[in-house]
């Protein structure tokens, strides 16, 4: 059978950088092709290029052969034609990609009525099997709803239905499930691979998660730099990596980083315990006379984490797993139940014990640059939390315990008079490291400290923990919506569902056996990519 | 929807309450007799009395307060002492000047700007996109009488095609009195035009960059059809935004340029009312025009909604 769509020797430049250099590849009716790689490494503009919808500026060589025609060569008007009818594209961010001023049946029915003579009422009861396909069917009556009145997940079905109104030959999905929670993501991958099947799509798959992609994909190419590194069948590829870069990329996705070396002492009067916490949020009103409703975040829940201890926290969002984290960190305090750190509570003592309290306490957060000010150098950013320091630390105590940390997390002292945004996501994240070491805590709250890194940076950062573990018998909370950081890094783990604790223990067992329905859930959504492979070989 | 607009009726009221608050306070009971300020320093101490008993000055401060807000209720804004008729008479007669004026110049201003906006954006970054830019530029610095001068002397003393300010009245003469407004019109607008045009201009460049945006292109729509269909409407949410702040200057505009014009409308009438220390018609002309500034505000409220369903919460 003849592939749907050819690239051929594919070169992409914007102003004068090649992002894609010499990138070939079919996709071909009913099957998937995963495109795989790290932040920068051309995917993304891959998909773009197909779609013709380029950024300005950017200047394309190569062939992409589709029916005949060659679309690199194709004026834009040739291209309105073909855009979402023949070629349709599923996007990352389901809340954006959604105009926010129109209802969802009016965005589904835009492109079949812009693609044929349909009336306003055929097209609408074509809308009407659309949406049915994807599974959003009339039962949810969301043909008159806005975007934001939908979850998640459904306005990813939304994105997937306008893509698919018109029955394209190629579908293009660009991270169509980085945003989403995992059981979320499971169903929207299983709807994905469904409709390939049934219509007989081609599909172009890329994804930063090699799991993902080893459980979609029935080909895989590996991108780095513009270039597409190596290819071939899934399972054969993956058993084969010859080049350096796949290698490395497929240790990276798999990492664990060294088990500790001196075991926990759990009989130890704990460093922190959480006794029966609650915490709700106030929904807005509905009207200024009906009665106030309350957003149960956090319900009851108790843990106690010894000195030295990893403990994860593991959880979809909304769960209240950030909240805890906030309430834990003296941000937000509980409305009932009491925290203890070091065997006092920060919202009952003095301001000069709290500090000493906030001093053994410190946080690293997601986005290492969001939390930066871009304006402080690193030597400012790393050493503010030293004012809380009582004991004058002169300027030079101060600079030498700076680079100290600094030194501590596998950067130079030299660095400390740069700026972040001089520092790739890996060292940014480094510095929000160092910046939580520098008082010489006994506890860090890491709230997803490695979710918006690539995977090679992903494993040297968990390299760190455990290397701060070891050397300095660092304590973590670690909250994660990722399983398999969780599982790599903690020693126990607590699993939260709707502002409950719903299990809790020891994280090889969580995670092999668990006991509560709502884990076991989580544990089988969770994309595994060995897991995956194993269950491919078989087929 | 209609529960939004039944929210924000209350908010109205509310505000409009507080406002005839705060016009009364100022200009009664802040130190100084109004009878004092309206007859000046040499008063006879019985025209003085009699004066304040017409005025009603004897009674309570919140007896003056309620008679003061149900009169205007009931139409009744007390008479002038300068005109000696009703104020609700000379008002009436002023507004068929100003509010035609006003509103002119609003639907004026809003049907340039977003044509132009739209058009600038569209051609983002080139010759034509900077030169309209920068004429709106200059339409901002440039004051609106200044323009009005401007225009008077093109079109009324050197092409005379146009008259150079006063009105004819409505019943009079009927195209003179459109033609008496034309100028004062666009005198008006043109500064408003080249903010809200600014607005349109960048709100919708910054909507392009939406993801929504890129769907859309990926659905197969054009360029031309993407930016109507879904850059537009959402570029008018901040666009709607400055409309409302604008109004209020738009009308503090008029008071200029019914000035330059020589127009009897509204503004002139609070300013002679000033300058002639008629208290009761500057009282009721500001209460009138906070009013229509409140309730434009309402009403930029509701097109709010209108425009972003997020707004419209269900009860």
């Amino acid at each position: 059978m003849t592939p749907a769509l050819i690239a051929k020797d594919l070169c992409v430049s914007i102003s004068g950088n090649p992002v894609l250099r010499n990138v070939s590849f079919a996709l071909e009716q009913g099957k998937i092709l995963g495109l795989v790689g790290e932040s920068g490494s051309g995917k993304s503009m891959s998909a773009l290029s197909v779609m013709q919808l380029l950024p300005e500026g950017a200047r394309q060589t190569g062939e992409l052969l589709f029916e005949d025609k060659n679309l690199t060569s194709a004026t834009d008007s040739q291209m309105t034609k073909v855009r979402g009818k023949d070629i349709s594209m599923v996007f990352q961010e389901p809340l954006t990609a959604l105009n926010p001023t129109r209802t969802i049946g009016d965005q589904v029915c835009e492109g079949l009525r812009w693609h044929s003579r349909l009336s306003r009422k055929e097209a609408m009861k074509r809308t009407i099997i659309v949406l049915e396909r994807v599974g959003l069917g009339l039962e949810y009556g969301l043909i008159d709803r806005f975007p934001h009145q939908l979850s998640g997940g459904q306005r990813q079905r939304v994105v997937i239905a306008i893509a698919i109104a018109c029955q394209p030959k190629v579908l293009i999905a660009d991270e169509p499930t980085t945003a989403l929670d995992v059981t979320v993501q499971a169903q929207i991958l299983t709807l994905l691979k469904d409709i390939v099947q049934q219509e007989q799509m081609a599909m172009l798959l890329i994804s930063h998660d090699l799991a993902v992609v080893a459980e979609m994909a029935d080909d895989v190419a590996i991108m780095k730099d513009g270039v597409i590194v190596e290819r071939g069948p899934t399972c054969q590829l993956f058993d084969t990596l010859s080049h350096p870069y796949s290698k490395k990329l497929f240790d990276a996705s798999n990492y664990v980083p060294a088990p500790r070396q001196e075991p926990v002492d759990e009989l130890a009067p704990p460093l922190l315990q959480v006794n029966n916490v609650v915490r709700r949020y106030p929904l807005p009103r509905g009207n200024m006379f009906s009665r106030r409703q309350w957003h149960q975040a956090v319900q009851h829940v108790s843990f106690d984490l010894a000195p030295r201890q990893s403990l994860g926290l593991v959880g979809e969002s909304g769960c209240g797993k950030s909240t805890l984290a906030r309430t834990i960190l003296g941000l937000t305090p509980p409305e009932g139940g009491r925290i203890q750190f070091l065997g006092k509570n920060p919202y009952t003592i003095s301001h000069s014990d709290r500090q000493d309290l906030q001093l053994g306490i410190q946080a690293v957060f997601q986005d290492p640059y969001g939390s930066f000010d871009p304006r402080h150098t690193v030597e400012r950013t790393v050493g503010e939390p030293l004012h809380l320091m009582r004991k004058d630390f002169s300027r030079l105590q101060r600079r030498k315990r700076v680079h100290e940390v600094l030194e501590s997390v596998g950067l130079s002292s030299a660095d400390a008079n740069k700026y972040p945004h001089e520092f790739s996501g890996g060292q940014r994240q480094r510095i929000a490291i160092a910046r939580a070491l520098v008082t010489n805590p006994s506890l860090i709250v890491a709230d997803e400290p490695v979710s918006a890194l690539d995977v090679s940076i992903r494993a040297q950062i968990l390299d760190l923990f455990a290397d701060l573990r070891d050397r300095l018998g660092m304590a973590y909370l670690f909250i994660s919506h990722d399983l398999s950081v969780v599982q790599a890094i903690t020693d126990r783990v607590i699993v939260m569902n709707a502002g409950r604790i719903v299990e809790e223990g020891p994280t090889e067992e969580v995670f092999t056996r668990p006991k509560h329905p709502y884990t076991q859930v989580l544990v089988a959504a969770a994309p595994d990519l060995n897991e995956a492979l194993h269950k491919r070989r078989r087929q | 929807m209609l529960w939004f607009a039944f929210l924000r009726l209350i908010g109205l009221m509310t505000t409009l309450l507080a406002a005839s608050l705060v016009i009364f306070v100022v200009l009664e009971v802040i130190p100084g007799d109004p009878a004092e300020v309206m007859l000046g320093l040499n008063a006879q101490a019985d025209t003085l009395a009699a004066l304040r008993a017409e005025l009603g000055l004897n009674a309570p401060v919140y007896t003056r307060y309620i008679n003061w807000v149900l009169g205007m209720l009931h139409g009744d804004f007390g008479v002038s002492y300068t005109y000696s008729v009703p104020v609700a008479e000379l008002i009436g007669e002023r507004v068929q000047v100003s509010l035609p004026l006003a509103s002119g110049a609003l639907i004026l201003s809003t049907a340039l700007a977003i044509p132009i906006g739209v058009y600038s954006a569209r051609h983002h970054g080139k010759i034509i996109d900077t030169g309209i830019m920068a004429v709106a530029q200059i339409g901002i610095a440039v004051p609106n009488f200044w323009i009005a001068i401007l225009m008077v002397y093109v079109f009324a003393i050197v092409l005379r095609i146009l008259p150079s300010g006063g009105f004819p009245g409505w019943d009079e003469n009927f195209f003179g009195s459109l033609q008496a407004l034309l100028l004062p019109v666009i005198a008006l607008a043109l500064p408003q035009a080249s903010i809200l045009a600014r607005v349109m201009r960048s709100a919708l460049l910054d909507v392009l960059h939406e993801d929504y945006i890129r769907t859309a292109r990926a659905k197969g729509l054009s360029n031309k059809a993407t930016l109507w269909r879904h850059g537009v409407r959402n570029a008018l949410i901040p666009v709607l935004t400055i409309l409302g702040l604008q109004f209020s200057f738009l009308i503090a505009g008029t008071v200029i340029i019914e000035n330059a014009f020589y127009l009897p409308g509204l503004g002139r009438l609070i300013f002679q009312g000033i300058t002639q220390r008629d208290l009761i018609v500057v009282k009721s002309s500001v209460m009138l025009l906070v009013a229509l500034t409140i309730i434009v505000t309402f009403l930029v409220d509701i097109a709010y909604a209108a425009i972003d369903p997020r707004l419209r919460r269900r009860p």
